[in-house]
């Protein structure tokens, strides 16, 4: 075992969601607090659709392009433009030993397809053979790997070359919270000494809608911010793409990287939310479980999806311990698997410029904070299942 | 044996094992059938194969799953071998496991019968929109699919039913999942935060869009006509793999907390290695760089060296490519000791298990390794000159096997290499 603590830190970012790309446009669409949506494209529904980047940028074959379906290419892109960042783009000897691990859903259908097939199963004399013959002929065979949930780890293998060790997380919300949780265990521990990390959605998809509708956890239009959706609960689906280049302190300094920012901790656990009340038992156990916060100079950046009770109670919470607070939900959207590393990342631009974005809230709950700030709490807590704490602090 | 390893990190031991395939369930049954040769593999009965060019399967019919949806019968299937594990380690107490869950686990979606529920439900039969589906899911009526169709719904199920600690992770690195859920363990263990850890590899997911899917991409097998002899790795003839269900569970602790306990030591993880392909999404780099690097950091990793090693469980699908690749792999790695290494596949007779496959023969590498036995590839009647390796044809053999690798290669460049080994005496 390593005989001093080794320091995770945050040494690349890459974003793209529907307020653009890149680090300065997410910091000014943030500070004006001006949430970017679409009422009309899924009505009755709410989605933040994607800013469509040039991918060519960072997926330079179009062949590769073909192969991906666009939670792949999303995912894809932001991870180049995080290795961009931390200068480790092409670099091969370091790239051949860069662990990855991503957190992933599954990936787009063809509706058009599963509605034809949809249809035609129900005046079929043979519905069994119907389907096997369609499925035969109407499916791509590319598509099912454009769907594949470690595929997202595959593509950024093929045009990126990092090609360390891959592992693809599944979950929702959680699988995004453990991602990080287990790249930072895995650097203090010295099982790795750099990992790239994150995640993508294309949350403009009627099958993605669907699956959370059965539990009534897509929103419908009028938009409303996260903390104002009291008798409308349920989340407006993001498109984004989210990855972090974690390091190990020592190699960093070591190839002259410079830390955007540390992540001092990754907490999570899993509430059976039986009970009312166990969302906010749980965060607190978990907040518990934190290196201890001062007020003053510190933050919340708050996964909260809406989620009828688990919001209510991570807002209670919130309101306890008085820090400034703000949901990036109401902006952004909701990007299930890759929204915990999405909002790791808005911490890092925040402390890199040093203060607080503006805030996105009808109802008061967040408020203009001034002052200087050094630390983040980041909060993910599932729509579900699943609630995970990490604290990102300023490199000074 | 000592407590820590050469790298100065927590022995890992094995505990506890559950195994549930297509030959049956439990150790005892998969053994007796594995070393006698048989197979599991079968026409399917569980939908039409009407029209589909492969039309057998490594079903686990006998396990009931209704209605049937792959998350569910990977849940039943993994509830299964997690009970014999967790019986056999004695860890814990009922409904607490003193440690973390890791899941390897299928992709989960919609299916079929949901989508054709819905399109009723909307009375759009016929002329069915995604948006009438939508609908249909918002009257509330379909309530339940949210959760069994939530992508951590399988194992959030079974870490309330088991008691494990923390949340649980879910995770698919293609066929190498199963490996990769134990490797997850290992390194927890390692890393101290745990003294304990629940490994596990389920897959439940054979039904018609599946099978089509690999289809399309040609990775099966269509000879049905003799199923039990459809699946034949390394052999000449060979021309794709079986897809199969099954789940393989481990409770794997550290050596020193599981000698307090005075729990039976089944077997040691040694090592494990990985190394991620950039080549291609479904093909192997041509000089199987990755494969080779993988299985070398595996036993760099176990402390040990290439002359240590007496038994490859092979991941040895039966497709082309992966056995040719894997021959390869291992002729590069074991050099002149390569054709004196017994390599064997199981799939020969359980067929692909997928998610699950690596976790099952786990399962079986530390069987091998505790019954001195190595379990053999049937189905070889056709030996491919080009793989001139030991592949153990037809008859088990009884073997010396201390140390053994247990290979998982899968799509997306995804390559895991376990080296399990028994207590020294």
């Amino acid at each position: 075992m390593a005989d001093a603590p080794r320091e995770a830190w945050i040494t690349g970012v890459g974003l793209v969601s529907c307020l653009g790309e890149g680090a300065d446009a997410h910091w000014q669409a943030l500070d004006a607090g001006k949430a970017v949506y679409d009422e009309t494209t899924f009505a009755p529904y709410v989605v933040h659709p994607l800013a469509l980047p040039s991918f060519d940028a960072q997926i330079p074959k179009k062949g590769d392009q073909r192969q991906m379906e666009q939670w792949q290419r999303t995912g894809t892109y932001a991870a180049g433009l995080a290795l961009d960042s931390a200068g480790l783009k092409g670099r091969a000897e370091i790239l051949g030993r860069t662990d990855m691990i991503v957190a992933a859903g599954g990936g787009e259908r063809d509706w058009a397809v599963d509605s034809a097939i949809v249809s035609g199963l129900a005046g079929a004399n043979d519905p069994g053979a119907y389907l096997n013959e369609r499925l035969t002929s109407d499916l791509r065979p590319t598509l099912f790997l454009a769907q594949l949930s470690n595929l997202l780890a595959g593509n950024i293998s093929i045009v990126h070359g990092v090609t360390g060790s891959s592992r693809t997380f599944m979950g929702e919300e959680g699988s995004g919270i453990e991602a990080v949780r287990i790249a930072a265990a895995r650097i203090a521990a010295g099982q790795s000494d750099v990992t790239l990390v994150g995640g993508s959605q294309n949350g403009e998809r009627k099958d993605l809608l669907m699956l959370f509708e059965f539990g009534g956890h897509a929103l419908k239009a009028p938009y409303r911010t996260v903390w104002d959706r009291a008798g409308q609960p349920g989340f407006a689906t993001g498109s984004l793409g989210a990855f972090l280049v974690i390091e190990e302190r020592t190699h960093a300094e070591a190839r002259g990287a410079t830390p955007l920012a540390k992540l001092t901790a990754v907490v999570s656990d899993r509430a059976a939310r039986t009970e009312p009340g166990a969302v906010k038992a749980s965060l607190d156990r978990l907040w518990g479980r934190l290196p201890a916060v001062a007020a003053d100079r510190a933050a919340v950046l708050s996964g909260a999806t809406g989620a009828a009770g688990a919001t209510d109670e991570e807002r209670e919470l919130l309101a306890a311990r008085g820090l400034p607070v703000r949901a990036t939900g109401s902006v952004a959207g909701h990007s299930i698997e890759p929204q915990f590393v999405f909002n790791i990342a808005l911490a890092v631009l925040a402390l890199g410029h040093g203060r607080l974005f503006g805030p996105c809230d009808t109802t008061g709950f967040e408020q203009p904070v001034a002052g200087p700030l050094d630390r983040v709490v980041v909060t993910g807590v599932g729509h579900w299942r699943g609630e995970g704490l990490a604290l990102v602090e300023a490199v000074r | 044996m000592a407590v820590r390893d050469k790298a100065g990190r927590p022995v890992v031991v094995v505990t506890g094992m559950g195994i549930v395939t297509s030959l049956g369930a439990g150790k005892s049954e998969n053994w007796s059938k594995l070393t006698a040769g048989r197979s599991g593999i079968r026409a399917i009965t569980r939908f039409p194969t009407e029209g589909l060019k492969t039309r057998i399967a490594g079903c686990v019919d006998f396990v009931a799953a209704e209605p049937f949806s792959a998350p569910l019968l990977s849940e039943r299937l993994a509830e299964l071998a997690v009970d014999e594990a967790i019986a056999e380690s004695g860890i814990g107490t009922p409904g607490h496991f003193p440690g973390p869950l890791f899941l390897g686990v299928a992709p989960v979606e919609i299916e079929w019968p949901q989508r054709v529920e819905l399109a009723e439900a909307a009375g759009a039969a016929g002329h069915a929109t995604y948006d009438d589906m939508l609908r249909a899911a918002a009257t509330g009526r379909f309530k339940a699919h949210h959760e069994r169709f939530q992508f951590a719904s399988v194992a959030d199920h079974l870490a309330a039913r088991f008691g494990t600690q923390g949340m649980p992770i879910s995770l698919s690195t293609a066929c190498a999942t199963g490996a990769s859920a134990i490797q997850l363990g290992v390194e927890a263990i390692r890393r101290g935060e745990t003294d304990a850890a629940l490994c596990v590899g389920t897959d439940g997911s054979v039904n018609t869009e599946s099978l089509v899917r690999f289809s399309l991409l040609s990775a099966l097998t269509t000879a049905n006509d003799v199923p039990e002899e459809a699946a034949k790795p390394f052999s000449k003839n060979r021309d794709g793999f079986v897809m199969a269900e099954g789940a393989g569970a481990l409770v794997l602790e550290s050596y020193e907390s599981a000698k307090a306990r005075g729990a039976k030591i089944l077997g040691v993880v040694e090592g494990c290695g990985e190394l991620s392909d950039s080549f291609h999404r479904t093909r192997t780099s041509p000089d199987g760089k990755p494969i080779i690097g993988c299985m070398n950091q595996a036993i760099a990793d176990a402390g040990l060296t290439i002359a240590d090693i007496d038994y490859i469980n092979a991941h040895g699908t039966s497709t082309p490519e992966n056995d040719k690749m894997e021959c390869l792999g291992v002729t590069a790695v074991f050099g002149e000791r390569a054709p004196l290494v017994p390599i064997s596949s199981n799939k020969s007779m359980v067929g692909h298990t997928l998610s699950a496959a690596g976790a099952v023969e786990a399962v079986f590498t530390v069987m091998t390794l505790m019954n001195q036995r190595i379990p053999p590839t049937i189905n070889h009647q056709i030996p491919d000159p080009a793989i001139p390796l030991d592949v153990v044809p037809n008859v088990a053999r009884d073997a010396r096997v201390t140390h053994a690798l247990s290979n998982s290669f899968g799509f997306g460049g995804q390559n895991v290499t376990l080296v399990m080994g028994l207590e020294p005496a």
